[in-house]
Parts: structure tokens; C-alpha cells; sequence
């Protein structure tokens, strides 16, 4: 085996046998006490044959969820960027605003989803909102710090030249905060799943390409507790699927300079 | 304050220029009233221990701090270029495109940029690594770097503000040794704010001692080193005689 070829096993096995080590307990402990009761802990054998009894089911909501999680993150990268600009753009500006962005961003979903439904209807609409809504402040906030982080004295020295605001901003103060919009996105893009699915379960509709949260939500009406796990364990799949995406891109994008890329 | 022309034919004239900020604990006096006149086409230092307000006089010079009062009359404003202590170069750029930067934001056309750049790099011995970016290089490498983004605008005025601190004493040398040399071949006003003794005597056709804050200047006199400064002028008597002068005026102004 190549010195590379060993370094990635060396760092795929742990995680590997670790998940192998808790399925099978998972097994033994679904079987051992619950075998008359399997709708209360079903072994992964059971929910992995559910899944698989159910995988056009599961593929077509994964999608749907997906796409409603990645339109909501394309939102909320790129109005919360364009936002943290605006705050960014004035002291009083941001001392007027800043305060009551983080005050709704400690509102809970949850309670804002059935507003999103009376404004936007039941539909892909409500549950993009809630997706975006969810992801969109990490983006913010962080984009907002890398912002103000910039060196004084590279300010000086933008300022000795002449430049122009909008030379700051494309040429200083937005190529500076790119690693921290990189750690905002990566956060954004696990966000965008979870309020996708807490949207589908509050505004999504059964009739028409059904996600993940009504998977979930059917699955439990019928008891079905195999298929939810198995529900569950898509909604996993996709946010760190999102978020492996997210992260690729961003050490892509930084590498070249930023030792601090990941 | 601005870039109209003084009478005198100076560089940067200075008229009872003084700094106070007001901090949580009463007033302080950074800078006690300064004149002083650098002629245009010389070599000062400006040297003082640490906290004499020598930086601020700099930053007040270059525009970046305004005066408590005072006037500050700077010839060639537009010509004016700045050395940080440390290089503070744009991590995402390489070192070609840090080097444009001071080119880019004055509007220069492309094509007009990659010659000058070429030039300003190849006059700190970059040319090779046009295309590094600043955290694969050494300290010295950057600094250097730093020194091109000055020069690239072809400046007349050059302000320097500890440029060279942070880095070994080996690397300071050749830096300095650099620095003279494109001088030598440039002949722009160089003020050069350092608190080291041996660097201001290398260096400076003439010296400023400041003293210790509230700053104010205690000696100001013309080296009396003549002839080629080489690195083994560093070893000669009159060397040792001149940083000893030095050394005595920032000792009085340490009192």
C-alpha cells in the first residue's frame, strides 16, 4: 500500500469499525429486548431492509428535500452576504440593525413555520423560506466578522492609495473575509437540511413529490418506525453530503493562500 | 496641511506639529510642538526609544493621523509612498499582485502595470517568485516585497516606519544595504523611523533623535560619515564614532 493510500485508510478505519461497533450493539440490544416490540427499536437489519423496500420512496424525497435545502442555502449565502456588506457598510447602520438580527435569529423555527405557511402557502415555497431562514444568519454573522477583522493597517494603506469604497470592499475587506464566509456556508449548508425538513414538516404537502419530513411524518402515523429511522437516516445522509460539498468547495476556492483551509 | 509647494524647496516642512489623545485616565502628549524641515533628495532616520511618539510623527506626515495642531507641509503628496513595520501584504494576492495593488487603485491600465511590477520586483531581487504567494516566503522575502509595492509607484517621498524590526539582524543588514543602493539610484526623500542605533548610522545622511514622550527633538545633526556606505563601513572607527554620538543623544532624551 502506498505512504497516501495507508494515510486514508489510517484515517477511514476508526470512524469505520466505530459505526460497525454501534450497529452491531444497536442489533443486539433491537433484538434482545425489543423482539416483540420492533416498533419501538428496530435492528438496522430491519431498517435497512425497510429502506430498501422503500427506496424509490426515499430517493425521490431525499431529492425533493435536497433541492429545497440547496435553493434555501444558494438564498442565504447569497442575500447574507449582501446583507453583512450593508451592515458592514456603516457603524450605525449595523449598531440599528445588528441587535435585532441576532434577537430573530434565537426565534425558533419551529414557531415561525406556520407564519411561513399562512404567507407563502402550503408548498416548496414555505419550505425553501424556512430552509433559507434557518441558514442564513451563520453566513451573516460570520461574513460580517471577517469584515471587521481586516488589518488597520491594511485600511491605511488602501486609504494612502486613494482607493475608492467599492475598491475596499471588492479588493480588501471581501477577499479577507472569505475563510470566515467559508466556516458561515459550511455551517449554513447542515442548517439549510435541518430547516428544509422542519419546514416540510410543518408546510409540506403529501400529493406532489413529498420530502423527507413527510416521509417522516407519514411513516410515523402508520407506526412505521423502520421507515422513519430509515427517513432519518437519509436526512443525515444529505446534510453531510451538503456539507461535504460545501467544504470541497471551499478549500478549492481558498487553498492557494489560506493555510487554514480545510 | 496639503501637497502645495513650500517656499523653502523642503521635502516636508513641519511647523509646531504636536499629537495628544485623550485617554481613560486624563490627556496625554504624545508629541510636544516639532519643526522641522527634511530636504528634498535626503536620507533622514528618526530615531527614539520606543513610545516617543516617532511612528505617530510618521503617520502624521503621511496623512494617516491628523495633528493635535501644527501645519504639515508635504511637497510631493502624491508621490508619497509607506513602508509598514511589519510587510502587510495581502495574503490572497501573490507577490506580482500585491506589487500591482498601489498601481490598480490609482487606475493604471493593464498593460502599464505588468512592466512596472516586473521592475519594482526585479529591484528587490523577486523576480523569480513573481508568482508566491506571501506565506510561502520569508520574513525578509516579504519585506522586500513590501519594499517593490512602495517603489512601484515610482515615489518621491518614501516614509518608513520601523521596516525592518522584526526581522534578524543578518536579513536587516542586506536590507539596509539594499535600500541605500536603490537610493543611490533613485534619489527619493527617505524618512526612516528606527529605534536602532547602528541601522540609523548605516543609513541616514542625517539624524534625528527623539526623547521620550512627550516627544520632542533632542539632536538633529548631519552624519559625518562620508564617502560609500558598504557593509564594512560597519566596521570602522568613524562608524563606531558616529553611532556613539547616537547613542549619547538617546540617552539624553531617555532621561
Amino acid at each position: 500500500m502506498s505512504a497516501k493510500g495507508s494515510r486514508l485508510a489510517g484515517l477511514l478505519l476508526p470512524p469505520a469499525i466505530g459505526l460497525l461497533v454501534l450497529l452491531a450493539a444497536f442489533e443486539l440490544v433491537a433484538r434482545l429486548f425489543f423482539a416483540r416490540e420492533a416498533y419501538l427499536l428496530p435492528p438496522p437489519s430491519a431498517i435497512a431492509k425497510a429502506a430498501w423496500q422503500e427506496r424509490a420512496l426515499l430517493a425521490s424525497a431525499t431529492l425533493s428535500t435536497g433541492r429545497a435545502a440547496a435553493l434555501g442555502f444558494v438564498a442565504s449565502g447569497a442575500l447574507g452576504v449582501l446583507f453583512a456588506i450593508v451592515l458592514a457598510s456603516s457603524r450605525l447602520l449595523e449598531r440599528a440593525l445588528y441587535p435585532y438580527a441576532i434577537a430573530l435569529q434565537t426565534v425558533p423555527i419551529v414557531a415561525i413555520a406556520p407564519l411561513l405557511v399562512v404567507w407563502l402557502g402550503v408548498g416548496p415555497k414555505s419550505v425553501v423560506a424556512s430552509a433559507f431562514i434557518v441558514s442564513v444568519f451563520p453566513v451573516v454573522t460570520n461574513t460580517l466578522a471577517g469584515i471587521r477583522a481586516v488589518d488597520p493597517a491594511l485600511r491605511d494603506l488602501f486609504r494612502l492609495y486613494g482607493a475608492r469604497r467599492f475598491a475596499v470592499l471588492t479588493k480588501l475587506e471581501l477577499p479577507h473575509a472569505t475563510p470566515s464566509v467559508a466556516v458561515g456556508l459550511r455551517v449554513a449548508a447542515g442548517l439549510a437540511v435541518i430547516g428544509a425538513i422542519v419546514g416540510e414538516l410543518v408546510a409540506g404537502f403529501a400529493e406532489h413529490d413529498p420530502g423527507l419530513g413527510i416521509v417522516v411524518m407519514t411513516a410515523y402515523r402508520q407506526l412505521r418506525t423502520d421507515l422513519l429511522f430509515a427517513a432519518v437516516a437519509c436526512s443525515a445522509a444529505l446534510g453531510i453530503a451538503l456539507f461535504s460539498i460545501v467544504s470541497l468547495g471551499a478549500w478549492l476556492w481558498l487553498r492557494r493562500w489560506y493555510s487554514g483551509a480545510r | 496641511m496639503g501637497s502645495r509647494g513650500s517656499e523653502s524647496g523642503a521635502a516636508i516642512a513641519l511647523r509646531g506639529v504636536h499629537k495628544r489623545y485623550s485617554a481613560p485616565d486624563g490627556v496625554i502628549e504624545a508629541l510636544a510642538p516639532i519643526d522641522l524641515e527634511i530636504a528634498e533628495g535626503s536620507f533622514v532616520a528618526l530615531v527614539g526609544p520606543s513610545g516617543c511618539g516617532k511612528s505617530t510623527l510618521l503617520r502624521i506626515v503621511a496623512g494617516l493621523e491628523p495633528p493635535s495642531g501644527g501645519e504639515v507641509v508635504v511637497r510631493d503628496r502624491a508621490r508619497m509612498a509607506y513602508v509598514f513595520q511589519d510587510a502587510h501584504l495581502l495574503p490572497w494576492r501573490t507577490l506580482a499582485g500585491n506589487v500591482a495593488l498601489p498601481l490598480e487603485l490609482r487606475g493604471e491600465p493593464r498593460s502599464r502595470i505588468d512592466a512596472q511590477v516586473a521592475e519594482a520586483l526585479a529591484a528587490v531581487e523577486l523576480s523569480g517568485f513573481a508568482d508566491s504567494y506571501p506565506a510561502a516566503l520569508s520574513g525578509g522575502m516579504r519585506m522586500r516585497a513590501s519594499i517593490a509595492r512602495a517603489l512601484v509607484t515610482k515615489p518621491r517621498l518614501l516614509l518608513m516606519d520601523e521596516p525592518f524590526g522584526a526581522l534578524d539582524e543578518i536579513t536587516r543588514n542586506r536590507l539596509d544595504e539594499r535600500l541605500l543602493a536603490l537610493f543611490g539610484a533613485q534619489r527619493f526623500t527617505v524618512l526612516f523611523v528606527t529605534h536602532g542605533i547602528f541601522e540609523a548610522t548605516f543609513l541616514a545622511e542625517r539624524a534625528i533623535v527623539m526623547s521620550r514622550r512627550p516627544g520632542r527633538v533632542v539632536h538633529d545633526a548631519p552624519s559625518a560619515l562620508v564617502g560609500e556606505r558598504t557593509a564594512e563601513l560597519r566596521g570602522e572607527a568613524a562608524f563606531a564614532r558616529e553611532a556613539h554620538e547616537l547613542a549619547r543623544a538617546l540617552e539624553r532624551g531617555s532621561r
